[in-house]
């Protein structure tokens, strides 16, 4: 896997030793919070409710056994012995010391990790496809190209002090897992005549103004990719509003302008900007890419199948999906046990999925957007003894898709800008709906809950998406129906008036019973139901006493 | 006619630690809100929040959230403020670690 150079090691290591002296000379008063904070923040430290935070980059979502045993370390040593990931494919301490910060810095850095640019009006951390380099329906490994992005971007000195933060996606599937049509550039790779290139989708963003990114050029050849994100990025430099926060992602460039104009002056800026790009950028993507290099597959003769035990089974048809290579599989680890926090994972866990990717994974995990781990390359003979061992550490829990594979933002248990709480409503529905014993007959079902406008947790792109309000002064949720964040992706509909916090259970199990009801089949998902027969049965189930009154 | 005033406290983060703290009486940051000043007039407030911004080497982001007078002290009104009492609903850390 990709290893740091030279330099990005001498570069990380400046941040520390430049962030070690920032937080003493704010701590001895020689630094004002005015002046600290947009530091602390380049540096992925945040203040939260009740403590400070840190978020640490993940890369495309890719670590190694070693990375996640520091990861375990520094939970332990500087934290409560736990970590959350994230929606964005980082990882997030929620109660670190001002003053220790820097150390777990170094120790970041001692595993060719930081925290640098999470934060801030520039090019965030770009996300990928989960199963990148692994899946069977995928036409290149993405990360490569993630990782040209990403060193292209950080430190791009014009490109530091945007309008507002900049998020790109990227998927080497047609399958798109990594919601690129919600970022503010997606990528999506395309063959045409046996080529591949990409689709390139802008202007797409959740927030309080959600909108589904455009199609901005259908196929784009691979050596072009620099400079046309470039293009976009300089066009988008130029026009995004500065003069209103709200308004300054390029989404609403895109929608103020309309795609049109803003595709005629990408072009433009691409012809004067392509000839610039020398083809050192294809070179540096031919060089990133031999350190992507697949693994020496292992070969072996699959085993007998030893007694299946129903827990095995269940979790073999959930949590497995197809590899390319058809004697190793993709394992997803769940970490949304039924009423545990979505996206935890205590150090214990942590060190026990190192030791699998170790032993058994070709030393890679994943870390992916539904807030889940993931061990990309499990040869098939040894799915027995994953699951064992991941089992006798809380971690085999069967639903990687199900109703309790619940998507939630930290909302106002830890998150300064919450209006309400969304984890302990991912508690309460995982639980439940484990009593009811349902999960796997309803079958795929995305619920994904935010604690404000920000919409961290995707709601909108939920099949079921559960947004937290304050409504005068009380913790109110309002439902988004119909979402769906993958290529045929749809901003959800909202259903109606909010439900309090102890009405959105039952509201939840009304739309749930109602659906089992109304699916033309076992086989027709939630979301086909929701599309064919449109928000109306679900209202109705949602409101009873509203049809009641109108009858 | 003139809205009643709602008393106020004057809260913000401890610059070292994180941790939520309110101003005392005896310009003291306490960690406990009901050893927190209630301040009952607007203009108290507003002199009270001009002291806690002088203190910035000690905490950060002091705001008045308001506040009501409770059987041991001042408490919080609304549920955000409640929240910063105690901690995370989904783990005991926090205050109501070492409560
Ligand atoms: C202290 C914690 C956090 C703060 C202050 C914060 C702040 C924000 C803000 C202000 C936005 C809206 C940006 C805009 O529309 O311009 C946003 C969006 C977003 N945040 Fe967070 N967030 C926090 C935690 C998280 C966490 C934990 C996750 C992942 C689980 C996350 C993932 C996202 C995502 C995916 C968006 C996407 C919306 C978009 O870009 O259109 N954030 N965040
Ligand atoms: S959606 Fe709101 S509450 Fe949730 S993490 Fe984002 S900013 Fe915080």
């Amino acid at each position: 896997m990709y290893r740091y150079s030279d330099f990005d090691a001498a570069f990380v290591r400046n941040r520390v030793d430049q962030f070690r002296a920032q937080v003493e000379r704010r701590l001895d008063g020689s630094l004002t919070e005015d002046e600290f904070k947009p530091l602390r923040l380049m540096n992925g430290l945040y203040l939260q409710l009740h403590a400070y935070m840190l978020r640490v980059a993940i890369p495309y979502g890719t670590l190694n056994s070693a990375q996640m045993r520091q990861l375990a370390m520094i939970a332990e040593r500087w934290d409560k012995g736990y970590g959350h990931f994230t929606t964005r494919q980082n990882i997030q301490y929620n109660w670190p010391k001002l003053r220790d910060v820097p150390d777990m810095l170094d120790a970041l850095a001692d595993v060719g990790m930081h925290a640098i640019q999470t934060s801030g009006n520039t090019i965030r951390n770009v996300t990928a496809d989960q199963f990148a380099g692994a899946a069977a329906d995928e036409i290149a490994d993405p990360r490569p190209v993630a990782e040209l992005l990403r060193q292209w971007s950080t430190d791009h000195p014009e490109f530091q002090f945007l309008p507002r933060k900049f998020k790109i996606a990227i998927t080497g599937s047609p399958n798109d897992r990594a919601v690129t049509r919600a970022h503010d550039i997606g990528l999506r790779m395309v063959e045409r005549d046996g080529e591949p290139g990409f689709e390139v989708i802008v202007g797409g963003g959740l927030g309080r103004t959600p909108m589904i990114g455009k199609i901005i050029r259908e196929f784009l050849p691979r050596e072009d990719l620099l400079p046309y994100i470039e293009a976009i990025v300089s066009v988008y430099n130029r026009l995004g509003r500065r003069d209103n926060k709200y308004k300054a992602r390029i989404k609403i460039t895109v929608h103020e302008h309309g795609i049109e104009e803003i595709s005629q002056r990408v072009e433009e800026r691409f012809a004067v900007l392509r000839p610039q790009f020398s083809g050192v950028d294809q070179e540096l993507l031919a060089m990133i890419e031999a350190q992507f290099a697949p693994p020496i597959w292992k070969t072996k003769a699959e085993p007998e199948t030893p007694a299946l035990t129903a827990g095995y089974r269940s979790w073999i048809d959930t949590n497995i999906t197809a590899h390319k290579r058809a004697d190793h599989a993709i394992v997803s680890v769940s970490l949304k046990a039924h009423g545990a926090t979505p996206g935890d994972a205590s150090a214990a866990q942590m060190r026990v999925l190192a030791d699998l990717a170790q032993h058994y994974g070709y030393d890679e995990l994943r870390i992916s957007h539904e807030q889940n781990v993931i061990l990309p390359h499990v040869h098939r003979a040894d799915l027995p003894a994953v699951y064992a061992a991941l089992r006798a550490a809380g971690l085999a829990t069967a639903n990687i898709g199900l109703a309790s594979d619940i998507i939630a933002c930290p909302g106002m248990d830890y998150c300064a800008l919450a209006t309400a709480r969304s984890i302990p409503v991912a508690q309460e529905i995982a639980t439940r709906f484990d009593a009811l014993k349902l999960e796997h007959e309803i079958g795929p079902l995305k619920i994904k809950i935010s604690g404000c406008i920000n919409a961290c947790g995707h709601h909108h792109v939920g099949h079921i998406g559960i947004l937290g309000l304050d409504r005068a002064g009380v913790e109110n949720y309002q439902i988004t129906l119909g979402g769906d964040g993958t290529e045929t992706a749809t901003i959800g509909e909202r259903a109606g008036p909010g439900f309090a916090a102890d009405e959105i259970v039952p509201a939840v199990e009304r739309l749930v019973t109602a659906y089992l009801d109304l699916r033309a089949s076992d086989y027709e998902t939630f979301l086909q139901t929701y599309r064919r027969l449109g928000l109306a049965p679900f209202k109705a189930a949602l409101y009873p006493e509203a049809v009641s009154h109108a009858a | 006619m003139t809205r009643r005033f709602t008393p106020k406290v004057v809260t913000a983060n401890d610059l070292a630690e994180g941790d939520v703290v309110w101003l005392t009486a005896d310009d003291r940051w306490t960690r406990h809100i009901e050893e927190a000043e209630l301040i009952e007039d607007a203009g108290l407030a507003e002199l009270r929040l001009l002291h806690a911004d002088s203190q910035a080497h000690v905490v950060v982001g002091a705001y008045l959230a308001d506040a009501t007078s409770g059987p041991d002290g001042p408490a919080p009104l609304h549920f955000r403020e409640a929240f910063r009492t105690r901690g995370p609903s989904n783990y005991a850390h926090g205050k109501q670690e070492t409560a």
